[in-house]
């Protein structure tokens, strides 16, 4: 189905399932241990062999030797599958680092080499017993000082008006510098893979968001043909942008399984995760506004600069800088330097969660030298159109209407906005907010639908759900479509011979991935007609009935003789093109600061957002309010520490690097605003995964500088960085 | 981890008897500290001793008043203790503030004080560090230290004594028994437990080879209110960038120990002498500190954690 015109009226618009708060329809299955990750596909393949790997310990260099004599001959060793028996294996399109193979050693951590044995624990300790020599080789692994000699991204740059006269001219102005720190996935569900080849077959269960990228990128790895590689993935803890990409895992996991001819199983272990894997890279961020006494912006520059392996990209920092407010003169420009660190790449809301970690306390900044009301000062500045190419409207933008309703749900005009002033007792109370956005991505995805005697629908896509709630959605949309109720649709997603999907990434899988479904169904309605002999645009479908003037029959009597199966993907045309799609949100948060010890904790937080028809408000909450402690954590605590002399992530394991645990999270509020967006998709939905985590650390950040007065620009912000401009204690 | 053998001791004695049968033995209980540091081996024993079931799981009141803690009452169990919640505030707030509720359950009183530095040179076995393999150098000097001790470290190692409850059992003047594998039993005293790191980072105790912690005993209670206050840069399950323990009497005069700044639980004289002055007893309890550039800020943090809870004692804002 191609989508090129905004949707009209469609079954979607009855509201009868979708948009309705649907509980998860596999939550049965993952509260009751029956959903199978890919660690414990054990009935999937016999006589799996376990496999660990070793990491690289140095940060570059060359390896010279590896002894394995002595793992080899350890308790229970099956094989050793080391990188010098392997060339460098080829890497999609969108990755940097080596996977395996050679002895060239690009990061800390890199895998250099896999024991297989017949248990997890005899393969962990043969591990420890290889020996391995290396020649090391000079980094550079400090942002900071990289910085200076950093490249200009190659068509990064883009101007409209005379910035530099516009902002040497204002009355008003900010000059500001900003940093964010390198930040990993820390998904809960380490990378995992059971590999098994059959012939010249292989078939990996794996963990991945993206499974037609995993085979593409496994079969280019492993020079094979790509129809000969089958990817599994139902189930998925978390990923978060780390398992968008195939990794070490599944090849190594495949090499060995060929090498040992016995089904492998291989889970990389948690110290492994953070320098084995990709990450989102530190930023360093200039911002400069200038603007009018009447508090519109009039200069805007939001220059960034990251660093990332030879090859690599940018942190694409300055993404909603170009979208996000008005102004006739502008600047987005990014540099990139050369670190030897591990691959930096997307990590939820890449681009848009560090940029507006650093947009949205200059407004705060901006709003305050200009004595305006932080709230107000964001409205003055809103744009129908895009502020680059103004004849290019947003297909539907309602910032002002998040932030509106956003005060006054939070009690916005009780906040006292001179800072360090809120104090209860031992604690400095501050209120602070940003604006949350985010574009929606149109991506093609295609879905089958099967229509059994017994009036049941089953959804196949390679879809994948990584916790977000996907199995739910779709079936909700192929309920609405069949006018079935939810229970008689089943779902299977994530395994690469099913219908090409969208997949999960970049907030884009529910808009998409339920509008393929849609697309399929679509078809399944007209083959339905067909087999009653209705014409089809007559028939509704509703209660599990088809009915068409008098006549009316049980959905199933279609498929009485013969299953229907119906195929189809959503395509989009260049409404894209025409109109900028994005999300919004307002984020509002109260926090204490104990005026002793600076420690601050987060007592309120509220978002509403705005995306296009919210098709589960349970699951879309669930994801907001996940994002809000994913902001929190990039704002108080997320620090990957990079050991400059080197080169590596220090903190590597889930107690150095610290992520919000529950006490740290108050009570969190997500509003809907109940819209639609016809120019999205036939569903006219929107993205809000990502959403939810865009703009909240500024809130955060915002809230802290209201309650002490302490502005700080350099994330975490851990009270280290403030302690000295607490109040005197003495 | 590497392969080991395993026996169960019959009694205490015959535990630390069989300790020094064989090199390289050692002690389990709880394990929720050693099994995870043989996983990535940086422990290797060759031989383990499992402690549990030896009797040494019950508090008891003492002739004096105090209380008798065996070595294997689990932190949970400890914590609750109707006698210790009521006569001992600091320790039950010490031990509720460090771990989980999993870890607690499972954690011992013994194996709680022998608990091992979290530096992360230490858990990483590509970095140098002394304490896990002498000679080999500090990563953390010079590295990532801002979690690191500033009191009482040394060139050779500047990691802190990670844990919770000994700082309690500090400001309380526990005692610790033990017995030693020719079947002698002796008390120490908790300041005495800990060692400095000085040039031998890897002896980290008063223990000899083989002798096995019994008990720790409290003293009589001693009145007045009790806090921990644990900073750190999460609410739970982190450990401590600055801790203070604090016994305050009614006329502001008390005990103070802190935690998460050096080798072992930091009490020095002249801090107590100096309560209610929060400034002067932080400048005795930071005296001759050496920090990095990551950790200075632990400097003003002690002092600024003890003013809050002087505030509090004196009955100024609440500490939640």
């Amino acid at each position: 189905m191609k989508f090129d015109t905004p949707a009209g009226t469609n079954p979607i618009d009855q509201g009868k399932v979708v948009g309705r708060p649907t509980p998860r329809i596999d939550g049965k299955f993952k509260t009751t241990g029956t959903a199978p990750y890919a660690y414990e596909r054990h009935d999937v393949a016999p006589n799996q062999a376990y496999g660990y790997i070793l990491g690289a310990s140095i940060a570059k260099g060359t390896i010279t030797s590896i002894d394995t004599a002595e793992a080899e001959a350890a308790n229970g060793v099956i094989g050793i599958v080391s990188t010098l028996d392997h060339k460098p294996v080829p890497l999609g399109p969108m990755n940097t680092a080596n996977l395996f193979g050679g002895g060239e050693v690009q990061h800390y951590h890199q895998a250099i080499a896999m024991v297989v044995a017949e248990s997890f624990e005899q393969a962990r300790a043969a591990a420890h017993l290889i020996r391995v020599d290396y020649a090391r080789g000079e980094g550079s692994f400090d942002l900071k000082r990289a910085a200076p000699s950093a490249e200009p991204v190659e068509d990064s740059e883009k101007r409209q008006g005379d910035f530099e006269a516009a902002f040497g001219n204002a009355p008003v102005t900010l000059d500001a510098t900003y940093t964010t720190p390198d930040e990993s996935h820390a998904m809960m569900e380490p990378f995992a893979t059971i590999a098994a080849w059959e012939g010249d077959k292989l078939t990996v269960w794996t963990s991945n968001q993206m499974i037609q990228w995993n085979k593409r990128d496994l079969a280019k790895a492993l020079d094979m043909p790509i129809e000969k590689v089958r990817v599994d993935s139902p189930y998925i803890g978390g990923g978060f942008g780390a398992k968008l990409f195939l990794r070490a895992d599944a090849v190594v996991a495949a090499l060995g399984a060929k090498q040992v001819g016995r089904p492998v199983k291989l889970s990389m272990q948690r110290p492994l995760t953070f320098n084995n894997s990709t990450h989102r890279a530190a930023t360093i961020q200039r911002i400069r506004f200038g603007a009018g006494e009447d508090g519109k912006l009039t200069a805007i520059a939001h220059e960034s600069t990251s660093g990332n392996l030879p090859g690599g990209g940018p942190e694409s920092a300055i993404n909603q800088t170009e979208l996000l407010y008005a102004g006739e003169n502008r600047l987005t420009a990014m540099r990139l330097a050369i670190l030897n660190l591990p691959e930096g790449n997307a990590m939820r809301a890449p681009g848009e969660a560090s940029g507006l970690m650093a947009l949205e306390i200059a407004m705060d900044e901006m709003a305050e030298k200009l004595g305006m009301d932080p709230v107000a000062f964001r409205k003055a500045n809103d744009t129908q159109v895009d502020p680059m190419n103004p004849e290019r409207p947003f297909s539907k933008r309602k910032m002002i209407e998040c932030l509106d309703r956003g005060a006054r749900e939070f009690g916005w005009e009780r906040r006292n906005p001179q800072p360090g002033r809120n104090r209860e007792g031992r604690w400095l109370v501050g209120h602070g907010m940003a604006v949350g956005f985010r574009n929606n991505l149109l991506m093609k995805s295609g879905a089958r639908v099967r229509l059994s005697g017994d009036g049941i629908v089953t959804v196949e896509t390679d879809m994948t759900d990584i916790g977000t709630g996907t199995y739910t959605i779709l079936a909700q949309t192929a309920a609405e479509m069949m006018g079935l109720p939810i229970e008689r649709i089943r779902v299977e997603l994530g395994d690469s011979d099913y219908p090409i999907s969208a997949g999960s990434g970049g907030q884009w899988g529910a808009n998409n991935s339920t509008s393929g479904v849609y697309a399929a169904c679509v078809k399944l309605r007209e083959q339905v007609a067909q087999s009653l002999g209705f014409n089809s645009d007559e028939v509704e479908f509703a209660d599990g009935q088809v009915r068409a003037g008098e006549r009316s029959f049980p959905l199933g009597h279609a498929a009485a003789e013969n299953d229907l199966t119906a195929e189809d993907s959503i395509e989009y045309g260049n409404l894209d093109k025409q109109f900028q799609q994005s999300t919004f949100a307002g984020h509002f948060v109260e926090l204490a600061v104990d005026a002793y010890t600076g420690e601050a904790h987060l007592r309120r937080m509220l978002a509403v957002c705005e995306a296009g028809r919210i098709l589960n408000p349970i699951s879309a909450r669930s994801q907001v309010i996940g994002a809000m402690t994913m902001g929190a954590g990039a704002a108080l605590m997320e620090h990957l520490v990079v050991d400059k002399r080197f080169g590596f992530f220090v903190n590597h394991d889930l107690a150095g690097y610290e992520v919000p645990v529950h006490a740290d999270i108050p009570h969190q509020e997500v509003i809907f605003l109940e819209e639609t967006d016809p120019v999205s998709s036939p569903m006219k939905a929107k993205g809000v995964g990502e959403l939810g985590l865009c703009g909240v650390s500024a809130a955060i950040a915002n809230a802290l500088y209201n309650a002490t007065g302490a502005r700080v620009r350099d994330y975490p912000i851990t009270l280290d960085k403030y302690l000295d401009r607490l109040p005197a204690v003495a | 981890m590497r392969p080991f053998t395993y026996e169960r001791a019959g009694s205490p004695a015959e535990a630390a008897a069989a300790a020094i049968r064989m090199q390289g033995a050692r002690f389990i209980a709880g394990g929720t500290n050693l099994i995870d540091l043989m996983k990535i081996e940086v422990e290797t024993p060759a031989h383990l001793i499992d402690v549990n079931g030896l009797g040494l799981d019950s508090i008891e009141g003492t002739q004096d008043g105090g209380l008798r803690i065996g070595a294997l009452v689990s932190n949970a169990d400890l914590s609750a203790d109707k006698r210790v919640r009521r006569d001992y505030g600091v320790l039950t707030r010490a031990i509720v503030a460090g771990a989980s509720g999993q870890l607690r359950n499972k954690a011992t009183t013994g194996g709680n004080l022998l608990q091992r530095t979290r530096c992360p040179y230490f858990y990483d076995t590509n970095q140098p560090c002394n304490k896990r393999k002498p000679g080999s150098g500090c990563g953390a000097i010079g590295g990532f230290s801002r979690q690191l001790g500033i009191v009482g470290v040394s060139d050779k190692c500047i990691a802190t004594y990670p844990g919770d409850m000994a700082v309690a059992l500090r400001v309380l003047d526990a005692k610790v028994e033990t017995v030693k594998p020719d079947g002698t039993t002796r008390t120490i005293p908790i300041g005495e437990f800990h060692r400095l790191w000085g040039d031998t980072p890897h002896i980290e105790t008063a223990l000899e080879t083989g002798e096995l912690i019994t008990a720790v005993i409290l003293p009589p209670p001693l009145g007045g209110r009790h806090f921990y206050h644990k900073v750190r840069d999460r609410r739970s399950y982190a450990f401590a960038l600055v801790s203070i323990a604090a016994v305050i009497q009614q006329d502001g005069s008390g005990r103070v120990a802190v935690g998460g700044i050096a080798p072992k639980p930091w009490r020095v004289p002249a801090a107590d002498a100096a309560l209610p002055d929060a400034a002067a007893a932080a400048r005795a309890l930071t005296a001759g500190a050496t920090p990095t550039e990551d950790n200075r800020f632990k400097i003003a943090l002690v002092e600024r954690t003890l003013a809050g809870v002087l505030a509090e004692a004196r009955g100024e804002g609440a500490t939640s």
